[in-house]
């Protein structure tokens, strides 16, 4: 009987394997692609990003013999800036190339191919050393966004006057400043030294930055240890019963609660009845610490959960109490695991702007803060605000700002992600 | 089920015993009352020998000098019963050893002695065990003062994921016995060298105890427990995860450590019953059947289940 079985078996097994193969490839096949689509679109996303945004980190200056002329910043014999006109002279020192230019609608037009961005740099130059005063300086101002995107190629010459932003003569003005080598790319530092503008060639990021760098700090010193805390709470000292399984399913849920209905919350609490001002990191820090704490306690109860019970139980069993055994062991081995949602919340809470939306954070905000109750923006924010701009030059700082945001988010995480390792080798 | 286990099932009880639980919800009171348990369930048709689970423990409870006294105790995890009026008394210096099918709760009696049950939140503990006179279940009493008296070595080697040096000075730290560090070094060093352990890790103490072999780990884990000097240690099939080479060794350190503590061991190995122990107490769905001198239990057993299962017709 048992051979005749043996035999029977072996024959069943190997007439099953064809299928078992099959279907082995089968997995693998879709396993692969379904890896490679995700690569794809990836790769899809970095290269449009990289493609549309990378032009933003240059941009077209312009050299200026600037004339800081006695009769208009010292009329009266002394340095006098409160009436000073900077952007006559960087007009007149821009005119210099087109002597030919006379008439009013001309001068104009030809105004327009020069940034704001001149009269603020002479003026802080002067500012630097009063001692400027009667001499010719050589001076490198950014250019206007139109003449910047001609440069680089985003605006197509060829295109019918009327649809493009420059005139014909505006570009043949151009091309010769081209020719007088009065144009040069170079690196953008306003994008990374200046806060928000109207003009795109003075826009920069870095009241955004600062902003989501400040509402960070907050939502990190408090969530991480809140969630830390609640969450160690919860597996090791509260009693088990239909309360905590109620607390436990509400913050589960909380995990999944639409972000906008925090930054609701927000404005009721922190805004109108805390009375914080608006636009400030510091609500912004606070709602995004609401959003970010289901998450964290959730990643640390799971990492808790993980510490084998026999490390608790020999512990236990050499006379620690319960606060040693959790502060000695159990916080220890999980604290990795409790980084490692730290990392998801923050990752989340930079990422976020629609509860932004509820407490004033989406506004034009020019000053970069520098505190916790400046008015502030945050990276998304300035993504979805410059976005929304209409002039050709804002769609590569989109881009521009999206890149920063990533590298952003990859630094936080490497320095996270270093953390926890540090953390791990102890043991 | 209950008469399954009464008359039939006697010789497949290692099928009869993972039943344990499914047959406690399913019988309830009425179970207990036609099984039995002790006083109330007398039955003087049956000769003791051949009567399953009635009757009291059969076999000498009681002992001379007894260092720990457990008296009519009963734990239930929930609705299970898990153990029904067990009495015991461990002496001073004595090796006792715990033995009987899987869950039939002699892990859950030796828990009890060190009130590691506490944890678990649906375990209930009555009865009163007194540790040199003392009740260790008193409301005055901390457990953390009775399990520095009380130690235990668990069944998995679990050491700290700390260097081996920590492991054996974690317990002297936390209850501050050692004034400095030279002392603390000491207490490291005799424990090591009492479990049998310090020759092969002397050069080696900033390691991590996770490192060191099964059998070693074990001893690291029996030294921790000795360095907090307890006067009792609770082992808990301590050489189930271990070759019989590590088994030796450890079965050699109980022998040494019989001078200076009580021992209470958990076994499934009835060679290592008869080698460490002076005792041996017999456990069989939660009663404890039988109690009496090693010799006297693997010679000649009083009750038909002892016999059967040191006899390997059981288990």
């Amino acid at each position: 009987m048992a051979h005749v079985d043996a035999e029977r078996t072996k024959r069943l097994v190997e007439a099953s394997l064809g299928a078992r193969h099959r279907r082995e490839r089968l997995f693998q096949v879709a396993g692969f692609l379904a890896t490679t689509v995700g690569v794809v679109f990836l790769a899809i996303f970095f290269w449009t990003l990289i493609a549309q945004g990378y032009s933003a980190f240059v941009q077209t200056f312009v050299k200026l013999d600037v004339e800081f002329s006695e009769s208009e910043l010292a009329p009266a014999g002394t340095l006098d800036l409160q009436y000073a006109n900077f952007d006559a002279l960087a007009r007149s020192a821009f005119r210099e190339y087109f002597p030919d230019v006379t008439g009013r609608s001309d001068r104009r037009e030809l105004n327009k191919l020069l940034s704001v961005g001149p009269s603020y740099a002479i003026r802080d130059a002067i500012e630097q050393n009063p001692d400027l005063v009667g001499t010719t300086v050589s001076m490198w101002v950014p250019a206007a966004a139109i003449v910047d995107m001609l440069v680089k190629e985003n605006i197509d010459r060829n295109l019918p006057e009327s649809q493009r932003p420059l005139t014909d003569q505006q570009i043949a003005w151009v091309d010769r400043l081209i020719e007088r080598d009065a144009l040069d790319t170079r690196f953008n530092t306003a994008l990374f030294s200046n806060g928000d503008s109207r003009e795109p060639e003075l826009a920069g990021i870095r009241g955004a930055l600062m902003g989501s760098f400040y509402m960070l700090l907050i939502t990190i010193a408090l969530a991480f240890p809140i969630g830390a805390a609640a969450a160690v709470y919860l597996e090791e000292f509260a009693p088990k019963n239909r309360w905590s399984d109620l607390i436990e399913v509400n913050i589960n849920n909380l995990a999944a609660v639409p972000s906008i209905v925090f930054g609701l919350l927000g404005l009721a609490v922190f805004i109108n009845w805390m009375a914080i001002p608006r636009s400030a990191p510091l609500v912004g820090g606070l709602v995004l610490s609401l959003l970010t704490l289901p998450v964290i306690i959730i990643a640390s109860r799971a990492a808790i959960k993980a510490v084998p019970p026999s490390i608790r139980e020999a512990a236990f069993g050499l006379g620690a109490s319960r606060v040693q055994v959790v502060f000695h062991h159990v916080i220890p081995l999980a604290l990795p695991g409790m980084l490692n949602g730290a990392i998801i919340g923050m990752s989340r809470a930079l990422g976020e702007s629609a509860p932004l939306l509820m407490i004033g954070v989406v506004a034009f905000i020019v000053d970069v803060p520098s505190g916790f109750s400046d008015p502030a923006t945050a990276l998304p924010v300035q993504i979805y605000l410059w976005a929304d701009s209409p002039e050709r030059a804002f769609a590569e700082r989109t881009s521009a700002a999206i890149i920063v945001l990533l590298g952003f988010l990859l630094l936080m995480n490497l320095a996270a992600i270093i953390m926890r390792k540090r953390v791990e080798r102890q043991w | 089920m209950a008469a399954m286990t009464e008359s039939s099932g006697m010789d497949e009880a290692t099928a009869a015993a993972p039943a344990v639980k499914p047959q406690a919800p399913a019988n309830g009171k009425a179970g207990d009352g036609q099984v039995g348990r002790g006083r109330d369930a007398a039955r003087p048709d049956k000769d003791a020998r051949h009567s399953a689970l009635t009757g009291r423990t059969v076999g000498q409870v009681r002992c001379e000098n007894p260092f720990i006294v457990a008296e009519n105790i009963d734990v239930f995890y929930g609705d299970n019963h898990a153990i029904k009026d067990v009495t015991l008394e461990i002496g001073r210096n004595q090796v006792v050893a715990l033995i009987g099918p899987s869950g039939c709760g002699k892990s859950t009696f030796l828990r009890c002695l060190n009130r590691m049950n506490d944890s678990i939140d649906i375990a209930r503990v009555t009865g009163t065990i007194t540790l040199d006179g003392q009740d260790i279940y008193s409301r005055d009493l901390d457990p953390v003062v009775l399990r520095a008296r009380v130690g235990m070595v668990f069944q998995k080697p679990n050491p700290f994921p700390k260097s081996i040096y920590d492991n054996v000075a974690y317990g002297p730290r936390i209850h501050g016995l050692a004034a400095d560090r030279a002392e603390l070094d000491e207490i490291v060093h005799v424990s090591l060298e009492r479990a049998g352990l310090l020759k092969e890790v002397k050069d080696r103490l900033d390691e991590p105890g996770t490192g060191l072999s099964g059998g070693q780990q074990q001893r690291l884990c029996i030294a921790r427990t000795i360095a907090v000097n307890p006067e009792v240690i609770l082992m808990d099939e301590p050489c189930s995860a271990l070759d019989p080479i590590a088994t030796a060794r450890i079965e050699d350190l109980i022998d040494e450590l019989s001078a200076n503590y009580a021992i209470v061991i958990v076994t499934h190995s009835m060679q290592q019953a008869a080698r460490v122990s002076q005792r041996v107490a017999y456990f069989h769905l939660g009663t404890l059947v039988e109690v009496d001198e090693t010799d006297r239990i693997f010679t000649n057993p009083q009750h038909k289940l002892t016999e059967d299962y040191v006899t390997g017709r059981i288990g």
